[in-house]
């Protein structure tokens, strides 16, 4: 492995960090907000992530 | 009746925590010879942790536990070898004994095999393998239908569901619809399965006909995943091949089950202006191939990264070679483990919600909106 693929698979993992970390933490905000929907907003939140998971993987194997 | 299959169940645990202890036992053992020697081999340590960890990422012939090399020199191989079946201008069937571990060529009908990168080439007597330039081989590649690790692994899995679903359904006519032993645990997955994740995606009207698919899909990735974090080094879901296929599957289901709407939605996207749905029209159509190929780069990669990493932290014990090593790599192989077990169920439950979701989208009737 050389350093421009190192460097990129960091920027991947950075930005998909940054992605599925809004997303939880909008998830919790939302479940204070709505406990009795909770169960709703786990689902919508982990297609989320597995969406941005899928892309992040993605990139990874393209790096 | 109870009591048999909590013996059974220890019985198997007895004999998974005794392997894993073995193997424990016997790699420390062939590590001290490394530790006797200079520090150069901590290189040639390090190399050797890589190729184990992407021997064990590869499907194999044999089904094999683990290997070490005795106090003689000798490579000694826990495994049970697997037929392969080869088409050569003509049917070859052969035990893969036969490779002794793709140490020995094997010549089944005046013709020799050799594994080498873990395929399976046509040589002469002496097994040479010619390169082209790119290092690749050029020699023969029979038509490969071998029943490889990863193979028995996928029958073994498709035989225990078969029996345990089986003996369930069995058991709801029997009892009035009640099931008794291991179908009272998997009732509420099959029931959250159908109430929480085919209904609200596909809608009352036409979850039935995907609900075999879904519970079938589920507990096989789950399962398989499951297999994968014990000692008997399987790794079917990190074959993309296994994951292609599954994921080929969900694809075929929704473009041959998709109504009218679901393909205008492609072609003529309504409610947008004409220049738009020609720019439209391509990019939804590269969209009903993505969305599979990501369920199959989802699964993979998943599984894989979490090999990987499991492994590496493991061969880190070998690496410290000092008392801090052993309890780091273990508190750290422990956690992740704990971690894998989740990733099993989620990766599992991520495929049967996505696929219920495209699913829901291929017979979306037009009221809906």
């Amino acid at each position: 492995m050389n350093i421009p693929e190192i460097v990129g698979a960091g920027l991947i993992v950075i930005g998909a960090g940054l992605g599925i970390g809004r997303i939880g933490g909008s998830a919790m905000d939302a479940i204070a907000r709505q406990p009795e929907a909770s169960g709703k907003i786990q689902t919508a939140m982990l297609i989320a992530a597995a969406l941005i998971e899928g892309i992040g993987f993605a990139a990874l194997f393209a790096a | 009746m109870h009591r048999i299959t909590l013996v059974k169940i220890l019985t198997l645990l007895f004999l998974t925590v005794t392997i894993s202890v073995k193997a424990q036992h016997d790699t420390p053992e062939k590590e001290t010879v490394h530790v006797e020697s200079s520090d150069s081999e901590k290189g040639s340590l390090r190399t050797e942790i890589k190729e184990y960890i992407n021997h064990h990422l590869l499907d194999s012939y044999d089904f094999s536990l683990f290997s070490y090399t005795n106090d003689a020199g000798e490579h000694i191989y826990w495994s049970a070898p697997l037929p392969v079946i080869l088409w050569d201008g003509g049917l070859k069937v052969f035990s893969s004994s036969k490779f002794h571990h793709g140490e020995t060529l094997a010549e089944v009908d005046g013709n020799f095999y050799k594994v080498y990168h873990n395929k399976i080439y046509k040589t002469n007597a002496e097994g040479t393998i010619t390169y082209d330039d790119h290092h690749h081989p050029t020699n023969a590649k029979p038509l490969d239908f071998s029943i490889t690790k990863n193979v028995t692994v996928i029958f073994l899995v498709g035989l225990l569901m078969f029996f345990m679903f089986s003996r369930m359904a069995k058991s709801y006519k029997k009892n009035n619809l009640i099931p008794t032993g291991f179908g009272r645990m998997l009732e509420p997955i099959i029931m959250y399965i159908r109430d929480d994740i085919a209904i609200p995606n596909i809608g009352k009207k036409h979850y039935k006909k995907y609900m075999s698919y879904l519970l079938t899909v589920f507990f096989f990735v789950w399962i398989i995943n499951l297999l994968g974090l014990t000692p008997l080094g399987v790794n079917v879901t990190n074959n993309i091949a296994v994951t292609l296929a599954l994921a080929l599957i969900t694809y075929v289901l929704t473009t041959f089950t998709a109504n009218k709407n679901y393909w205008k939605h492609i072609f003529w996207m309504p409610g947008v202006p004409v220049p738009m749905k020609f720019i439209l029209a391509p990019i939804e159509l590269l969209g009903t191939i993505i969305k599979p190929f990501s369920l199959m780069i989802r699964l993979y990669a998943n599984i894989t990264a979490g090999h990987i990493v499991l492994m590496s932290i493991i061969g880190l014990m070998f690496l410290f070679k000092s008392w801090i090593g052993s309890p780091l790599s273990f508190g750290l192989a422990f956690a992740l483990a704990l971690l894998e077990l989740l990733v099993a169920a989620l990766q599992a439950y991520i495929f049967t919600m996505l696929s219920a979701l495209y699913f829901g989208m291929a017979v979306e009737e037009h009221d809906d909106h």
